[in-house]
């Protein structure tokens, strides 16, 4: 074989109109448009989407699944950003 | 999409690194039902072994358009044709996903190409046998997507998200592919006499082979327990048989077509079909490549790929000029 594989392109698909794009899978093309083509026929051969996005897998940075503890901790001690925190007095409404 | 890609590349053969850290943290995930994600540290031994099966399965996707694709050209009708169409290229997009989700562990889809071709790797042995007939075709979709969809069900909600994640798109598809079989079979089932009959030998050579599609008995199958532990499996392989049969034996009553064995019977205080005994010498025969399309698939496979290798080469060509033009205008 002389021809390594073309580079990886991770797949999002607007499934219809009012939803956002939803990452459905990675594909293997030469060019984005063929990406684009190859989209559509890998992941909406029954009318899954009526959009698609391709982008090039080494273009996404992504947070370090080794540092999830310490990097999302800031947020786990601050209940106080949830509704269901505060008390409300019995009988009071649309609060 | 996972990020950083190639970071993370490591040979499939490369020494298991030991890690008991890792191991206890892992452990404690699967048994909290939690899901393994890419990137996530996990014991080589699972990567490895996922690496393995995933590949597997998406070798077995690409091979098994094979003895479907050479009944195209001569489907009975456009109908009949257009659905089969639509099948072999639904089992290429299972393979592209499989490999998809086989490579978030760290390995190139080109070193699994490589690895089937030159026979490091397997595909399933179902598919070393030969179509004669367009009755094969009913009887692939009906009994081998019956039993490939048995087996695959389960690993919808497998420890390992992109492979669960796969194994749901390509379980929504295959039941297409269950339903047209069975018409096929329907249909020449209550045809005409010779239709029938071919319906009936069709029946009779793919049935045994179809149960051979769950693997060996549990009490002989070395790797079950351990994938089980992993969450890769969630059902022994005897379980998943009877599971088949219990569907399959009461199908073929309405397709007025018999299984051929003679033990087959309903146990009403089990609520199971029994079944004869499997011959697994033949299975086993399969899998060493002493099946009969073992040498002609492999063939199939790598010269296809090999004369497709400048078509590869031209869209990179291609898209290489194109971006030189536009970083000049």
């Amino acid at each position: 074989m002389t021809t390594r594989d073309w580079p990886l392109w991770e797949v999002f698909v607007r499934a219809r109109r009012g939803l956002s794009h939803s990452h459905v899978g990675s594909l293997h093309a030469p060019d984005a448009e063929m990406a684009v083509r190859n989209a559509r026929d890998v992941f909406t051969r029954r009318e899954e989407g009526v959009s698609i996005w391709v982008v090039p897998a080494a273009a996404i940075s992504a947070s370090s699944p080794d540092e999830k503890d310490a990097f999302f901790d800031p947020a786990a001690d601050k209940v106080y950003r949830h509704p269901t925190f505060y008390s409300v007095p019995a009988g009071v409404e649309h609060l | 999409m996972y990020g950083n890609h190639g970071t993370t590349s490591v040979p499939v053969d490369a020494p298991a690194a030991d890690d008991p850290t890792v191991d206890r943290d892992f452990m404690a995930l699967l048994d909290d039902d939690g899901r393994v994600e890419p990137r996530d540290a996990m014991p080589d031994a699972y990567r490895r072994g996922l690496v393995r099966q995933i590949a597997q399965h998406a070798h077995s996707e690409i091979i098994g358009m094979q003895p479907e694709g050479s009944w195209i050209g001569r489907a009975p009708s456009l109908k009949r044709k257009a659905i089969l169409m639509a099948k072999v290229q639904d089992e290429a997009g299972h393979g592209l996903y499989l490999y998809a989700a086989a490579e978030t562990l760290g390995v190139d889809r080109a070193d699994l190409l490589d690895r089937l071709h030159t026979g490091r790797q397997k595909y399933s042995s179902i598919f070393n046998y030969p179509t004669p007939t367009w009755a094969d075709i009913g009887a692939i979709g009906w009994l081998v997507d019956g039993a490939a969809i048995t087996n695959q069900v389960p690993i919808t909600k497998c420890s390992y998200g992109p492979y669960a994640r796969a194994m749901v798109r390509i379980c929504k598809e295959e039941s297409f592919h269950q339903r047209q079989g069975f018409e096929i079979l329907h249909t020449l089932s209550h045809g005409s006499p010779q239709q029938h009959a071919m319906a009936q030998d069709a029946v009779d050579r793919w049935w045994w082979p179809s149960l051979m599609m769950f693997g060996p008995p549990d009490d002989d199958s070395p790797n079950s327990a351990r994938s089980m532990r992993w969450g890769i499996k969630r059902f022994s392989n005897d379980e998943l048989r009877q599971r088949f049969v219990d569907m399959t034996a009461p199908q073929s009553h309405a397709l007025g077509l018999s299984l051929p064995d003679p033990e087959l019977a309903f146990d009403a205080l089990t609520g199971h079909w029994r079944y004869g005994e499997i011959d697994f010498t033949e299975l086993f025969e399969v899998i060493k490549g002493n099946g009969p399309l073992n040498a002609q698939r492999m063939a199939h496979r790598t010269d296809a790929h090999e004369r497709g290798d400048w078509v590869r080469e031209a869209a990179l060509g291609y898209a290489a000029k194109h971006a030189r033009t536009e970083a000049v205008a």
